[in-house]
């Protein structure tokens, strides 16, 4: 395995009862990069996100991350390995505020203890007051600062969104998982998004691997597309090489067979 | 000194006043008999309920066996005090102990199971607890032990009551606390951000069983006679009551819920008939006006009234 290689997933099939929802899926994911996996609806891609961290233990095949297989791990602990991810379905802390959102995915890089919490001593100061900064600064990125205090679940959608990338990120991720991170959200707020992927990107020093049905955040930012059909890779390349892949038109438009 | 930990002492300070002013009113007999038992009594069910309040409440798991560890710490705390003639202190420790290796042998099992399944799950344990010490011919079998030396007054149940509440908001303030209120909002969120659901939920179940059994050494060192009668389901339910009522999530709610409890059944005590119709009625009201509890997960501190008064303590300015 080459040093530059974050994520390699070999041969994986995810099979329940009679339902192959992903089969022989191979995917390659060097440090740095921004991958795309795209596919029509049903194709397996959030079942690839959750073999890769975790929910789903895959029936057959291997994952390896950061040189080490992450295959029988619990979801907790590929977190804590430097997998971070947002969910299809918003999954936020819905009656906590926008801080305390973010403050719980500090939770596996807080060391103090159960009697330095009961008795605030030790570590407990420091270590509050650091995750309380370092939270404020995550959301003053993702334009949040001013709705610290507002409860979660009444946000505008879009804030909602952002909120689940900054808890991910706020977790130290070394790859992030981004699973249709502009459903919902009109052009304008896709178009903003796209700047802040690239720009957390680039000052995170991440590798990204996202989700996404909007073709034009797909190809105006992945550098490499994996698309998915009935659970297997039918093409994969730079967003050009796809936008020109008879395969990829036909399972898209539904076109005939091109020979 | 940190501002937190002066903001702490402060409360403590002020729980000193409170205590000075509750057992003068007690000394100078302002208070007669029969308040000043149910005075004990609304101490301990504070504890039971801050203490199932960090199970059902922050963790969201819903338990119904909490009476079970009270027995439990009853028992153990009896037996030493009585038959190998301990201290209150160290039979409230061994109680509390007990209790915390039964709630975390209880736990990792059964907390594996969800919403319903866990409630019957606990229920039974609760039941079966029970049944057990109704069995063991050495603490007196279903009669009840006998001959208790009288040793709970007001000062114990009050610091008991101090340092629970200090623990359990401690707790819920800090990263370990966080993590439980994770797993009540979004369990599989609270997994994809790195916590380990089950280690926490065992965490709480544990803690919340060993004040449960902190309370019964309280409860069982205020009479001279206790049996197995006491800790059956229906008292669980009273102390989810009394959790539901003021708020799942809210230790003042814990608080005011234990108080509004044994308040309304101690105030009936003269109308024995009407009582359970009476009791019955406000808690459907309640339900019916304010579903989320008298506080909702709202703290004391965080109501406008008394905020200015709370920040002041913490040290805050106006901004």
């Amino acid at each position: 395995m080459s040093k530059n290689e974050l994520l390699r997933a070999e041969n994986v099939s995810q099979v329940f009862g009679g339902l192959r929802a992903v089969s022989n899926f191979d995917m390659q994911i060097n440090r740095g990069e921004l991958i795309g996996l795209i596919g029509p609806n049903g194709a397996g891609k959030t079942t690839v996100f959750n073999f890769i961290t975790g929910v789903y233990q895959p029936t057959t095949g291997e994952v390896e991350f950061d040189g080490k297989s992450v295959v029988g791990l619990a979801p907790y602990e590929i977190t804590q390995r430097g997998i971070a991810r947002t969910f299809q379905n918003i999954r936020l802390f819905s009656e906590l505020s926008v801080l305390d959102n973010v403050k719980i995915a500090k939770h596996c890089h807080t060391k103090y203890g159960l009697l330095e919490s009961i008795f605030r001593v030790g570590r407990y100061e420091s270590e509050e007051k650091q995750i309380e900064d370092e939270c404020r600064e995550l959301l003053k990125i993702f334009k949040l600062e001013d709705k610290i205090d507002e409860t979660a679940k009444n946000l505008p959608y879009g804030a909602q969104r952002r909120l689940e990338i900054a808890r991910a990120l706020a977790t130290q991720p070394k790859l992030l998982l981004l699973d249709e991170p502009a459903a919902g959200m009109n052009p304008q707020e896709t178009h903003e998004l796209m700047e802040m992927i690239r720009w957390i990107r680039k000052n995170f020093g991440l590798t990204v691997l996202l989700i996404e049905h909007d073709m034009s955040l797909v190809m105006g930012i992945c550098e490499r597309l994996y698309v998915l059909e009935y659970g297997m890779i039918i093409a994969t390349g730079t967003p050009e090489e796809i936008q020109n892949n008879p395969e990829v038109i036909r399972a898209y438009l539904g076109a005939e067979t091109i020979n | 000194m940190s501002s937190q930990r002066k903001y702490d002492l402060i409360l403590i300070l002020l729980g000193l006043v409170i205590f000075a002013i509750f057992e003068i009113l007690i000394v100078t007999k302002t208070i007669g008999a029969f308040w000043q038992l149910n005075l004990l009594l609304i101490g301990i069910n504070i504890i039971m309920a801050a203490s199932l309040n960090l199970i059902n409440g922050y963790t969201g798991q819903f338990s119904l066996g909490h009476a079970g560890f009270m027995a439990v710490g009853a028992y153990v705390g009896v037996v030493a005090t009585t038959n190998f003639h301990l201290p209150l202190f160290v039979a409230l420790i061994l109680g509390a102990v007990a209790a915390g290796i039964l709630g975390f042998l209880i736990g990792l099992p059964t907390l594996r199971l969800k919403g319903d399944y866990l409630a019957i799950a606990t229920l039974g344990l609760g039941e079966i607890i029970r049944i057990v010490i109704m069995n063991i011919d050495y603490v007196g079998g279903a009669a009840g032990f006998k001959g208790i030396p009288h040793l709970t007054n007001f000062a114990w149940v009050f610091f008991a009551v101090l340092f629970t509440l200090f623990f359990i908001k401690n707790f819920v303030n800090s990263d370990l606390g966080r993590a439980c209120i994770a797993i009540r909002e979004n369990e599989i969120a609270a997994e994809a951000m790195g916590v380990n659901t089950t280690k926490f939920k065992v965490m709480a179940f544990t803690i919340g069983a060993a004040f449960a059994g902190i309370a019964g050494g309280l409860f069982a060192h205020n009479f001279y006679l206790i049996s197995p009668a006491s800790f059956t389901f229906m008292a669980s339910f009273n102390y989810l009551i009394m959790v539901v009522l003021g708020g799942l999530g809210s230790l003042t709610g814990s608080i005011a819920g234990a108080f509004v409890v044994t308040f309304i059944s101690a105030a009936l005590a003269d109308l024995p008939e009407f009582r359970m119709i009476i009791y019955a009625l406000a808690l459907i009201l309640l339900m019916f006006y304010r579903p989320q509890g008298l506080f909702g997960y709202m703290e004391i501190s965080s109501i406008s009234i008394f905020r200015k008064f709370f920040d002041r303590l913490k040290g805050k300015r106006d901004v």
